[in-house]
C-alpha cells in the first residue's frame, strides 16, 4: 500500500485527551468526531491541521485512554497514515483494527519537517520526505492484512464475500 | 524455559506454551465494556448485522463515566446500552450508581486470580492486583471479539519491579506507584507487562495493590500485576468465594528490564503538569495555591482512600476558596464509607460527595475545572485538558496529599498533619 501526503508535525508523548477530549465521547461519527481532534492545541493548529493529510508525531503517540476516537477522528478529518518514532499500544492496536496506516521510524518521523510532503510504500517499508528515503521494518503480515483490508470488520466482510 | 505470570495466563487461554513476542488469536475470560464506549460497540455491531454474541456470559458493561448522564446525550447512549444487554442477553449491566468497572470487578470478586480480562478501559491494568491480567483495547476489536469470539494479541515481555521496605507515615501506595513511574517514565513500559515483585508486597492489601497495578498503563503498560499470595487469598475468603487455581510466575522467568524501590526510603510524590511522568517528591515542589481538591478515581476512589483523606480532616476545614469534590469507586466502597463514619467525617470537614464512578477525572462531568485553574488530585492523568479545561493544571497525588492541600489551600505535604 502506497500513500502520499502534506504533514502535519506534533512533539513526544501526545496523549489521547489532547487528540480527543473525553467530553465528546459519545459522538459516534466520524465526520462529527473529526471536529474535535486535537481540540485543546487551538485554533492556530487546528487551522494548520485542515491543510494536513499527514500526522508525524515523536514517542509515544497516543499514549493514555483506551478511546479509539483518537482514531477514528483522524480518519473522520481525513488524515492518510500517520509516522511515529513511537506508539502507545492501545492507540497502535486501535489504528491497526480501524484501519488508519501507521508507521513506525524514529528516522522518518525525525526528518518530517512541518507542511512537508512524505510519502510512504506500507509493505515494502520504505518512506521518504525532503528528497531523502528511508527504510522501517514493515507491520508483522498478519497486521498488515488487517491494516490493509480496513480493519478488523472490513477484512471479515472481505473474506465472507470471497 | 520459565516463565513470567503473563506469559503463564496467557499460554493457559491459548492451550499452548507462548512466549514474550508471539502472536495469538485467543478468547480472553471476561470482556467488558462502559457507557462511554457501549454506543460505539452497539454502532458496529448494527453496521455488521450481528445478531447473536459468542459469550454474552463473559461480558458485563459498566455505567461510570458519566453516570447519572449529564446531557441528553449520554442519557441516550446508556439508553442504547441497556437496550443492547436485552437484545443479546447480557446478563450483567452494572447501572448507575454501581461504581468503576475494575473496582466492582475486585470487589466483588467476579474476576479470579490467573483470569484475563479485556476491557474498553485503559485502566484496565487495576485487574492485576488479584493476580490476574487486564487490558484496554478499542471499541472495533471489542465489538469484533463479541461478534467473532478471538482477537489477536501479542505475548508483551515483562518488566519485574521488586518493592522492598515498609511505608512510613504520611507515604502510600500511590507514593510508591509514582516513584516506579518516575523510574520507568511514561513509555518505559510500552508494550511490556509489569509485574511487581518484594517483601514490601506483604503490608499491601489488594486496595494498595490496585492503585500499584492501575498506574501501569501510565508507564505504557499493556498489563500490571501482583501474583497472588496469602493477601489475594484471603480476599476471596473474606467473600466466601473459591479463588480458583492460582499461577504463579516461574523463579526462573525472564524480565527485560528490573526496577527497584525501597518504599521505606520514600516522601510524598506529586505529578506536575502536564505529564503523569512529571514526577517530583513534594519536598522540592513550590506549593501553588489550589481551587480544587479531587479524592476518587480507579486509582484512589476505595475506602482505604476516603479513610485515609478523613482522618487527615476529621474536626477540621478544609481552607476557604477550595472545592474538595469526593467520588467513592463504588456502591460498596460508598456504603462502607457511610457505615464508618468516613462519609460524615469528610462532608463536616467542607468536602462534596458526588455518585460513584469515575467522576471529575477525565473532564466529563461532575467537577470541571475552570481556565488558570488548579486542581491536586488522587487520580492519574493530569494531560492538557484532561478535567474539561486546556488552561487549568492538575498535579496527582495520593489522597493523604489531596487533603492535606485542602486544608491548606495549597499542595501540602501530609507529614506536617
Amino acid at each position: 500500500m502506497r500513500l502520499d501526503g502534506q504533514a502535519i508535525v506534533v512533539g513526544d508523548d501526545v496523549d489521547t485527551d489532547v487528540i480527543f477530549p473525553a467530553r465528546y465521547l459519545a459522538v459516534l461519527d466520524r465526520k462529527q468526531q473529526a471536529k474535535h481532534l486535537f481540540e485543546p492545541l487551538g485554533a492556530e493548529f487546528k487551522e494548520r491541521l485542515d491543510r494536513s493529510t499527514v500526522l508525524a508525531a515523536g514517542w509515544n503517540l497516543g499514549c493514555g485512554s483506551s478511546r479509539e476516537h483518537a482514531v477514528t477522528s483522524m480518519i473522520g478529518h481525513g488524515v492518510r497514515f500517520v509516522v511515529a518514532k513511537s506508539y502507545a499500544r492501545i492507540f497502535f492496536r486501535n489504528a491497526i483494527n480501524i484501519g488508519l496506516p501507521v508507521v513506525e521510524s524514529p528516522e522518518l518521523a525525525a526528518a518530517i519537517a512541518d507542511g512537508a510532503a512524505v510519502d510512504v510504500d506500507l509493505a515494502a517499508g520504505i518512506g521518504s520526505t525532503g528528497g531523502t528515503s528511508y527504510r522501517f521494518e514493515p507491520l508483522p503480515p498478519a497486521l498488515l492484512e488487517i491494516l490493509t483490508a480496513g480493519g478488523l470488520w472490513a477484512r471479515r466482510a472481505k473474506r465472507t464475500a470471497a | 524455559m520459565g516463565q513470567t505470570l503473563t506469559e503463564k495466563i496467557l499460554s493457559r487461554i491459548a492451550g499452548r506454551s507462548v512466549a514474550a513476542g508471539d502472536f495469538l488469536e485467543l478468547s480472553p475470560d471476561w470482556t467488558f465494556s462502559l457507557d462511554d464506549g457501549i454506543g460505539l460497540v452497539d454502532r458496529y455491531l448494527r453496521e455488521n448485522g450481528v445478531e447473536k454474541l459468542i459469550a454474552p456470559e463473559k461480558i458485563a458493561i459498566f455505567y461510570d463515566h458519566y453516570s447519572p448522564a449529564d446531557t441528553p446525550l449520554h442519557a441516550h447512549i446508556h439508553r442504547l446500552g441497556r437496550k443492547l444487554v436485552e437484545r443479546f442477553g447480557i446478563p450483567r449491566l452494572y447501572d448507575v450508581g454501581e461504581g468503576i468497572s475494575h473496582q466492582v470487578a475486585i470487589e466483588t470478586g467476579l474476576v479470579k486470580p490467573g483470569q484475563m480480562v479485556v476491557n474498553t478501559d485503559s485502566h484496565t491494568t487495576t485487574i492485576g492486583a488479584i493476580g490476574a491480567i487486564g487490558s484496554g483495547i478499542g471499541c472495533a476489536e471489542m465489538a469484533y471479539l463479541w461478534a467473532f469470539g478471538e482477537l489477536w494479541f501479542r505475548v508483551p515481555s515483562s518488566i519485574r519491579v521488586t518493592l522492598t521496605g515498609r511505608l512510613t507515615h504520611g507515604v502510600t501506595p500511590k507514593d510508591i506507584v509514582l516513584k516506579a513511574l518516575q523510574e520507568l517514565t511514561a513509555r518505559g513500559g510500552t508494550y511490556a507487562a509489569v509485574e511487581y515483585h518484594g517483601d514490601a508486597l506483604a503490608n499491601l492489601g489488594i486496595p494498595d495493590r490496585m492503585t500499584l497495578c492501575n498506574m501501569g498503563v501510565e508507564m505504557g503498560g499493556k498489563f500490571a500485576t501482583v501474583p497472588a499470595d496469602a493477601v489475594t487469598l484471603a480476599h476471596y475468603r473474606d467473600l466466601g468465594l473459591d479463588p480458583g487455581p492460582v499461577v504463579q510466575p516461574d523463579a526462573d522467568a525472564t524480565y527485560v528490564r528490573e526496577v527497584k524501590v525501597d518504599v521505606g526510603r520514600l516522601e510524598p510524590m506529586v505529578s506536575a503538569p502536564s505529564r503523569a511522568d512529571n514526577v517530583h517528591a513534594i519536598s522540592s515542589l513550590e506549593r501553588p495555591r489550589i481551587n480544587q481538591a479531587f479524592l476518587g478515581t480507579c486509582t484512589n476512589g476505595r475506602f482505604e482512600d476516603l479513610k485515609q483523606a478523613a482522618d487527615l480532616l476529621r474536626g477540621k476545614r478544609i481552607a476557604s476558596g477550595v472545592r474538595m469534590i469526593v467520588t467513592p469507586a463504588s456502591r460498596r466502597v460508598y456504603q462502607k464509607a457511610l457505615r464508618e463514619g468516613v462519609v460524615e467525617t469528610l462532608v463536616e470537614a467542607g468536602c462534596t460527595v458526588t455518585t460513584p464512578g469515575c467522576g471529575a477525572c477525565a473532564g466529563i462531568h461532575q467537577g470541571v475545572l475552570a481556565e488558570d485553574e488548579v486542581c491536586v488530585a488522587t487520580s492519574s492523568r493530569n494531560f492538557i485538558g484532561r478535567m474539561g479545561n486546556r488552561d487549568a493544571k492538575i498535579f496527582l497525588g495520593s489522597p493523604l496529599t489531596v487533603a492535606a492541600s485542602a486544608l491548606e489551600g495549597r499542595l501540602a505535604d501530609p507529614r506536617q498533619h
